[in-house]
């Protein structure tokens, strides 16, 4: 399994109750079933992808995550995982506030749009970077943002979202192997991995 | 509301299977109907597949749509040219596994496949006594038809159903089960259906009655001894199958050919290969089905109402009494129960905590789909039904509000008449 789903799991509690927006093919609910035995649900857009998640023997809709996630009970989750996704969503915001009224927590992971190799690419070629984390052109990608991890810490400041956790890591995309980072993250780590709490439990200890 | 596939033949499947039937109730001790009128003797047309277990949990019941029969799989004699409605998804190695499965499938009441309805023998103590009921057999409901399937069940000494599955109106059958019954499903399999047919389902189905009626060898139902009103039947039968194709289908298959002609002939003719194919498809549907048990059927179909049955009007709280799992499936291109029912099914079971998946297929063929070979329909059932087959074996047969412990599955541990 991917460097950062494997550091996500690491985040879960055995037997809790995750929703997983965007699951694609459902290899991280698959892991966290068997190794956690969690009770799982994704959302996945995809036919192809939800498809091969339900036929895993995992529960999963097939449908767009702004409009699924609106229609689970307050709390029915103990943690909603939006994973590189984030990139791609029109409201953060919004979805972040829905994903802390159906879970108690929720874990976000992007890519770190300020990682030094796509200021090196800026600076030195002058064009937009283009790279393993996010290896799409201007014209063809499906991001609309940029997000770099001091810009996201900074966002969930604003919106009066407490960060619980978080973890800053240096993988390629698809790499089974990392490691963290800790020494100037926005500069050094290619994904940034949040959990975020509500407000009332800042406090807390994490997965309490 | 779909119905027989042609040609679809995937080798050798469950072998032969007789049709068996089972009857209960009498003209003392009556079925009485959600309509409030009373029925008995009630008899059930039925066939299985597979073995039943030591345990008796691993039943599959299977629900047939609008015109279909118990004859789901295999063949009754060796040289049948085709084998039962759902072969494809029926028989050993296939989706619904019958390695690993016991299938039921029966026919439901009001039917004309050897359960009790319209064709059957009136037993009231009249000059009437000893003639086909006709237009005197009760209207039955979808719940009507799922209460006399769990008296079979009881029958045959199952406690609680693994899954029920079935598209269209065996969907509903499949919706009515999981809520009507919560205790006795494990999990529920509704495929291209809806909790209520829309004012253009309600619609099609009445054009197809009136022209049953308006056949003057109806009779008003009573045309055993003077012929049946086989145009009419016909004509419904070419307007059910509109539905359930779709624009594609019907360009790709037929376009505007002409059938067994290079001109048009300027006269009513079947020019086109669509009019060919429709006229064929009603005129051999005469040759099997019975004009009044489609009125029956139709009506049951335009009735069903989850959330008013079991809701009082809110398909959430109808989803509240619901405790199993479900795999909801929907085609891109069934314009009869489009994706937005099922999604608003989706959502009610979401809104209940309940354990759902849901997938639309991108599917060309209308609402006919769910009959024809897919391998994306295949592998979702398959993978579900093996979920539930493990979870259950765990000891997880309530799939909510019991943090995976669930309320066991009971086995039938009380000796009843076990029909097998």
């Amino acid at each position: 399994m991917r460097f950062d789903l494997q550091v996500i799991a690491s985040w879960i509690e055995p037997g809790a109750r995750v929703l997983d927006l965007g699951c694609r093919t459902g290899s991280l609910l698959d892991h966290l079933r068997r190794e956690k035995s969690i009770r799982g649900t994704g959302i996945e857009i995809d036919e192809q992808a939800a498809g091969e998640a339900i036929a895993k023997g995992l529960s999963v809709i097939h449908g767009d995550i702004y409009e699924e996630i609106g229609d689970y009970p307050d709390s029915a989750f103990d943690q909603v995982i939006l994973s590189q996704t984030l990139q791609q969503v029109h409201d953060p915001a919004r979805l972040i506030r829905d994903m802390l009224r159906v879970g108690r927590r929720c874990i976000v992971s992007f890519p770190n749009f300020t990682h030094i190799g796509n200021r090196m690419q800026m600076f030195f070629t002058g064009r937009a970077p283009v790279s393993r984390e996010l290896p799409y052109q201007w014209y063809d990608t499906p991001n609309i943002r940029v997000i770099p991890i001091t810009d996201f810490r900074r966002f969930c400041r604003d919106i009066g979202v407490p960060i619980v956790r978080e973890v800053a890591i240096s993988t390629h995309h698809h790499d089974t192997r990392g490691r963290v980072i800790t020494v100037l993250p926005n500069l050094l780590a290619t994904f940034g991995i949040f959990m975020l709490g509500r407000h009332d439990q800042a406090n807390e200890t994490p997965g309490s | 509301m779909s119905e027989y596939i042609d040609d679809l033949d995937a080798g050798p499947g469950v072998g032969l299977v007789e049709k068996r039937f089972f009857s209960f109730g009498s003209a003392d001790e009556p079925l009485v109907l959600e309509s409030g009128r009373s029925l008995g003797p009630v008899t059930l047309a039925f066939e299985t597949c597979g073995t039943l277990n030591e345990a008796r949990d691993n039943a599959v019941l299977v629900c047939h749509a609008l015109t279909g029969d118990s004859h789901v799989a295999g063949r009754y004699h060796q040289d049948d040219p085709k084998p039962g409605w759902w072969d494809i998804m029926v028989g050993p190695g296939r989706p619904i596994d019958t390695d690993k499965y016991f299938v039921i499938c029966s026919n439901v009441l009001g039917g004309c496949m050897g359960s009790t309805g319209p064709t059957s023998l009136d037993p009231a103590e009249d000059s009437r006594q000893g003639t086909p009921y006709g237009t005197r057999f009760p209207v039955v409901t979808i719940g009507d038809m799922v209460r006399c399937q769990r008296r079979l069940i009881d029958h045959l000494g199952i406690e609680r159903l693994l899954a029920v599955a079935g598209g269209s109106v065996g969907g509903m059958q499949v919706l009515e089960w999981s809520v009507r019954y919560p205790e006795r499903v494990c999990a529920a399999l509704p495929l291209a259906t809806t909790s209520k047919h829309s004012a253009q389902a309600i619609a099609f189905n009445e054009v197809a009655r009136q022209a049953i009626m308006a056949d003057p060898a109806w009779m008003g139902g009573d045309y055993h001894a003077t012929g049946r009103p086989e145009h009419g039947l016909a004509v419904a039968r070419m307007i059910g199958h509109i539905t359930y194709l779709s624009d594609q289908s019907m360009r790709d298959k037929f376009d505007r050919r002409l059938q067994d002609r290079c001109e048009l002939s300027f006269d009513f003719e079947a020019d086109f290969q669509v009019e060919s194919y429709l006229r064929y498809q009603g005129n051999k549907f005469v040759n099997r089905f019975d004009a009044n048990s489609f009125l029956y059927l139709t009506k049951a179909a335009d009735y069903f109402n989850l959330e008013n049955q079991h809701g009082d009007g809110s398909l959430v709280a109808a989803f509240a009494k619901a405790r199993c799992r479900y795999l909801v499936v929907s085609f891109t291109s069934d314009w009869l129960y489009p994706t937005y029912q099922s999604r608003d099914m989706v959502k009610a079971m979401k809104k209940n905590g309940l354990d759902v998946s849901f997938c639309e297929i991108e599917a060309p063929w209308g609402h006919d789909a769910f009959l024809l070979p897919n391998a994306r329909l295949d592998a979702l059932i398959s993978g579900f039904l093996g979920r539930v087959k493990e979870q259950c074996a765990a000891g997880e047969c309530d799939a909510v509000g019991t943090g995976g412990t669930g309320a066991g599955c009971a086995p039938a541990g009380t000796g009843g008449c076990h029909a097998l």
